[in-house]
């Protein structure tokens, strides 16, 4: 296994995109070191990329917040300014593993480790986050919807490198919020998990909505029937129950040792109900 | 496997060493540089023993490769006295009986410090979610959030 | 060695709340365990272990691991010896595999290399030719005629005729006419249970460094809880005499019964001879819950029967525990303890071990008794819910206590049950209003205790200062309270005590630190050590003074004349009597060798408040009461911790933690992530109240206390939670998906 920092990001590139082994970048590498440690892979290669320009940087951008690769929990959870537009990416990213892993853990590490019970990735999904990638071929930016595409696999193609994930600008009268549930109260992996982001008119009737699933398929899932069903509404209970429905609907789990096909569907439709309710009272609305 | 030369700082002190690649900053400090103070529990991320401050974070050093540590600062439990002066931490652990076998303390301590040089007040509920990530297996927790408590009282009113 | 007649004397130390010796060492990092000894020129040992559940070894080809550069051994099992004996037999094959695999992750050969990276690569060189065999996990399936068998030939005369092959003993207690006693209820409940195997989950893996010399001369550093019981093992499966082994036990990462037998230590002695060189050999954390000692899994059903004021009129329990891949006992204490708690005129309890292609059971807390008494703990929950009776005063009124024929032959002397139950009657707790979805649980939990080989020696040092040095590993604070107890009775302050833990070689046998003996025995050959110092001390003044040994009284750390032909003499304290010792006969010393019987059995009592979250099955302890009698507590934050320490493990065994079997009979969650120990968050301040009803069996009235505190949780959180949900537990854990599924066919 070789180690290598390169100096630049097209160095990164062509160092992975180049290599005939196995390569893997190195961010945060609470997931990778777990991999390699377990004997799941051998890189021949691994590329450090945190000490590259950017990657370690929260840059505020036409109303939004550009999020840097190598940001890691920690950093985001103390960023005022994204916890107050965007609480339900921040507090998905903060639930990932301990404060020991928060230290280190980046949201585009748990983009790009391809899980489907990745905790932060349903609330980037919910925000309409996107992932900006830097390839071979140059730059290039793709929502973070379209990156996961089955357990452990994504679309990035050899020498790829995601930069940054961009947090767009939100209205007034918006917010989002992210749960998960897990058997304790920390150290776990999501067994089911919901990322909510709500638009509402002044007077509380939501004017868009987007519902994200975790753990519930071989990816992250954005429920965009959940989210129709309640625009258009103040959140009452036949809103809230058709969009559980919807949201229960889209479930297409596995049963495993974390959880089986009914719990997991049962569930996923809990939170995303709570999430909807804390999401609808955080951008204003009172029920 | 060719080996990286890393300069590092040490709980203050400077620090060379020659590692493989492959190799975390926990195998560096246990088997290289005898600071066997850092336990390898799991070796996962996943019980705590293993805590350091790297560049003024807490993390684990099971999931950080030593070869990441280049020009770093790195603080571990042998740097958490004052020579013979222990940290409050440490001399209320004892006092308070917050440990039983004790593999788990450093990397306690560790994560406890950081803890209360962000918040000097912390919850009771504050520090079971900060040290969630440190297992221990004899004491049922209550003492240790007990002394974490104690120690921080005293430190305030310092 | 009864209770002192003066036992409820003032005393000076015990009681205390004393710094431990080892508290700087281990707050900054320098105490050495397991894996932080080195020797130079060591080896690094790592071993190659089965993906198979059941499987015949057809070959194992080591040559290409031999031949790779930096490899200095490799061993498999007919590298070891063959002791006569069963038991030490099972350990051997434990260590590394004979003929079969018996479970995922049964070792099958070592090697020692230079470093660890060719140790890992010699690994995969090492070829093993395996046919896959039928494989069997589960308990109740082992037990039928056609399961696959996992050894032959192992049950024991008490086996029944006609069982599987699997079910290698069975044990029966009680007394009474059952039939008769369910005649007289009015109401009877039956049920069926089922526990998971859970693991001790301490927090160091096992590691040894071994040396062993052509010669047969070994030095052993490892973590354990015994390092004679290790020399023991050692000596049988590596062939080597017990004189010619040291051992020293290093500091211990949390041991819970798990470390008092061996599963590297011979394997690394044997690659350390055929290596010439020091080896060691540390886990990791996957091996540790793929090859060490889960606790058992248990199938249980319990019959009670009660009258409708509350009276239990007869009970029975039918207890099958499987103890992994070879033949383990634990079902005894299990049917031993079951009803320990209660007065019965009728009870009986049988119990069967079995035979499962899983890890060898090891000792874990009270080995055998929170699965047994968690089932019988929930039926009587059951009926005092179907009664409309009070859960506590039901307790009380079918209470154990002195002069009760316990439901396994003794007859108890003075126990502390009625007193834990009446101060957990009269605490706020008990009475404190819960919320919706709440309920509170409470159960008794009971352990025997052990007092066992003990041998300890006292030194009264030139200064006056005293040195104690035992054989058991300290794993909680008992080096703490051994001075304690060493400067209690020879009346100096407690810090003029230093106790070291020994090796081997330098002190006689002990029995392992388990059985909560600890405090017990090796506290009374303290004692005993202490008082034929102080004789000896008197001795040396009544010479010096001119005068009968018998007008000589050691008090208050001091020798002074006693009774009428005394006559007038300053005291002597110890110091001075050690000072002039080298002309009074030379070193002053006391020693203590013992066999000790007489550890008091514990009870105690668990109050819990559980919330439960009716959309997602989720428990939250909400508060957490611990009442146990101590005996004798000499120091009261260790005995607390006992309680806390214990009382956690059984949450986390009734709430999240179990062994989880694939169908290919591969264990599906190896590692701390999805075996889920309780971590901080999880839990509520565990509140605790220490009783002290004196041991008849001890001078001070000390009990083991480390135990007892993991039997009752299992039942008070399944009685709490079944209370908050509407809806009787019966399968532990009581995870969430299976709470909400309970909840949802409740209706």
């Amino acid at each position: 296994m070789r180690y290598v920092k390169p100096e630049n990001l097209k160095d990164a590139s062509a160092l992975i995109g180049g290599e005939e082994g196995i390569s893997r970048i190195l961010a945060g590498g609470t997931d990778v070191l777990v991999q390699l440690k377990a004997e799941m892979v051998e890189p021949d290669l691994i590329v450090d990329v945190k000490h590259l320009d950017g990657m370690r940087e929260i840059v505020a951008e036409d109303g939004g917040y550009r999020i840097g690769a190598a940001v890691s929990g920690a950093e985001l959870g103390e960023h005022t300014g994204v916890k107050a537009l965007w609480p339900g990416v921040v507090e998905a990213m903060e639930l990932i593993g301990s404060t020991q892993v928060q230290g280190r853990a980046t949201m585009v590490g748990n983009l790009c480790n391809g899980s489907p019970a990745a905790d932060s990735v349903p609330a980037m999904v919910a925000a309409d986050a996107v992932a900006r990638i830097h390839g071979l071929a140059g730059e290039r930016d793709i929502p973070v919807l379209d990156i996961p595409t089955g357990p452990g696999r994504t679309s990035l193609a050899k020498g790829d490198i995601i930069t940054s994930v961009f947090l767009p600008a939100r209205p007034d009268h918006a917010s989002d919020a992210y749960l998960r549930f897990i058997p304790r109260t920390e150290m776990d992996i999501a067994v089911a998990s919901a990322g909510v982001s709500l638009e509402l008119d002044a007077d509380g009737t939501c004017r868009a909505a987007r519902v994200a699933l975790g753990a519930v398929a071989p990816t992250v899932v954005l429920v965009e029937a959940a989210g129709a069903a309640l625009v258009g509404t103040k959140l009452d209970d036949a809103a809230i129950a058709a969009m559980v429905q919807a949201a229960e609907a889209t479930c297409n789990p596995i049963s495993d040792k974390r959880g089986t096909v009914e719990y997991r569907t049962k569930t996923a439709g809990v939170l995303a109900k709570r999430a909807t309710l804390i999401a609808y009272a955080r951008a204003g609305g009172q029920k | 496997m060719k080996k990286l030369h890393i300069s590092t700082s040490i709980n203050g002190d400077e620090a060379q060493f020659i590692c493989a690649p492959d190799e975390t900053l926990l195998d560096v400090l246990r088997d290289h540089l005898g600071l066997t103070g850092a336990k390898e529990g799991c070796g996962t991320g996943d019980c705590g023993a293993c805590s350091v401050m790297l560049n003024g974070r807490l993390v684990c050093s099971c999931l950080v490769l030593a070869g990441e540590t280049e020009g770093a600062e790195v603080e571990t439990i042998e740097g958490m006295a004052n020579g013979d002066d222990l940290h409050t931490l440490q001399r209320v652990f004892i006092e308070k009986a917050a440990l039983q076998c004790g593999i788990c303390t450093p990397g306690i301590l560790v994560a406890a410090r950081a803890l209360l040089e962000k918040n000097p007040d912390p919850t009771d509920t504050e520090i079971r979610y900060w040290l969630a990530g440190n297992l221990c297996r004899c004491t049922g927790y209550d003492k240790i959030i007990k002394a974490v408590q104690a120690a921080a009282a005293e430190m305030r009113s310092v | 060695m009864p209770l002192d007649q003066n036992s409820k004397r003032d005393f000076k130390v015990i009681g205390k709340r004393v710094l431990r010796p080892d508290g700087i060492d281990k707050v900054t990092g320098k105490a050495m365990y397991g894996a932080d000894m080195t020797a130079p020129g060591m080896l690094v040992g790592r071993i190659l272990r089965s993906p198979h559940a059941h499987a015949r070894i057809v070959s194992i080809d080591t040559s290409a691991a031999e031949a790779l550069k930096g490899v200095k051994a490799i061993v498999i099992n007919a590298d070891l010896a063959n002791p006569e004996d069963e038991f030490f037999a099972d350990i051997r094959d434990n260590c590394l595999a004979r003929e079969k695999v018996l479970y995922d992750g049964h070792a099958v050969a070592a090697v020692a290399a230079v470093d660890k990276a060719t140790a890992k690569s010699a690994l995969r060189l090492i070829k093993v030719k395996y046919e896959v065999l039928p494989h069997v996990t589960d308990v109740d399936e082992a037990m039928k005629a056609d399961a696959p068998v996992v050894q032959e030939g192992r049950a024991d005369e008490s086996a029944p005729a006609g069982s599987s092959q699997n079910v290698t003993s069975h044990f029966e207690f009680g007394h009474g006419d059952l039939d008769a006693g369910f005649a007289k209820a009015d109401k009877i409940i039956e049920r069926s249970f089922k526990t998971a195997a859970t693991h001790q989950g301490y927090i160091e893996p096992h590691a040894c460094l071994a040396s062993l010399g052509s010669d047969g001369r070994g030095e052993l550093w490892c973590c354990t809880q015994g390092q004679y019981n290790v020399r023991t093992i050692c000596s049988e499966v590596c062939g080597i005499e017990a004189s010619q082994l040291r051992v020293t036990a290093s500091e211990i990462g949390g041991g819970f019964g798990g470390k008092t037998t061996c599963f590297i230590e011979p394997v690394a002695l044997a690659l350390s001879r055929k290596s010439g060189k020091p080896v060691k050999l540390v886990m990791t954390r996957e091996e540790v819950f793929r090859a060490t000692g889960p606790t058992v899994s248990s199938s249980t059903d319990v019959k009670i029967g009660m009258t409708s004021n509350g009276r239990i009129t007869a009970a029975q329990a039918k207890l099958r525990y499987q103890g992994g891949a070879f033949p383990c006992g634990t079902v005894e204490f299990g049917a031993q303890a079951a009803f320990a708690a209660y007065d019965l005129e009728a009870v009986q309890t049988l119990g069967w071990n079995v035979m499962t292609n899983r890890p060898k059971e090891a000792a874990y807390r009270a080995p055998g008794a929170p699965m047994a008494i968690f089932a019988v703990e929930s039926v009587v929950d059951e009926l005092c819910q179907e009664l409309g009776l009070d859960p506590l005063e039901t307790r009380l009124k079918n209470a154990a206590r002195k002069g009760t024929l316990s439901s396994y032959g003794p007859t108890f002397n003075d126990i502390g049950l009625v007193a834990t139950l009446e101060a957990a009657k009269a605490h706020p707790h008990y009475t404190a209003p819960l919320g919706e979805n709440q309920g509170r649980g409470l159960s008794c939990g009971f352990w025997f205790n052990f007092g066992g080989n003990t041998c300890v020696s006292l030194n009264i040092n030139p200064d006056g200062t005293v040195g104690v040095v035992e054989g058991n590993p300290d794993i909680g604070g008992s080096r703490a309270s051994i001075s304690m107890m060493a400067a209690e009775e020879l009346g100096i302050p407690y810090e003029k005590v230093r106790t070291v833990i020994t090796d081997t070689n330098s002190l006689g046998f002990n029995d392992v630190t388990d059985g909560s003996r600890v405090t017990f025995a090796v506290g009374l050959a303290t004692i005993k050590a202490a008082r034929a110092a102080i004789d000896n001390m008197c001795e040396r003044v009544a010479n010096i003074w001119g005068i009968d040994r018998d007008a000589v009284e050691w008090v208050d750390g001091a020798a002074q004349p006693a009774g009428p032909n005394a006559g007038s003499h300053p005291p002597m304290s110890l110091a001075e009597i050690a000072a002039v010792a080298d002309q009074t006969g030379g070193p002053i010393a006391g020693h203590h060798e013992v066999n000790a019987d007489g550890a008091g059995v514990s009870f105690g009592v668990h109050l819990c408040d559980t919330e439960v979250d009716p959309e997602t099955g989720a428990t939250k302890i909400l508060r957490y009461t611990v009442f146990q009698d101590a005996g004798r507590a000499v120091h009261p934050d260790y005995v607390e911790g006992q309680m806390q320490g214990g009382s956690v493990q059984g949450i986390g065994w009734a709430l999240n933690e179990e062994y989880i079997y694939g169908d290919d009979g591969r264990l599906q969650n190896a590692g701390f992530l999805d075996y889920r120990v309780p971590v901080a968050s999880d839990l509520p301040p565990i509140e605790t109240v220490i009783l002290e009803i004196p041991n008849p069996g001890h001078p001070y009235g000390v009990r083991g206390v480390g135990e007892t505190s993991i039997v009752p949780p299992l039942a008070a959180i399944a009685n709490a939670v079944s209370r908050a949900a509407g809806v009787r537990m019966t399968e532990l854990p009581i995870s969430p998906p299976k709470l909400l599924k309970a909840m949802s066919e409740r209706g």
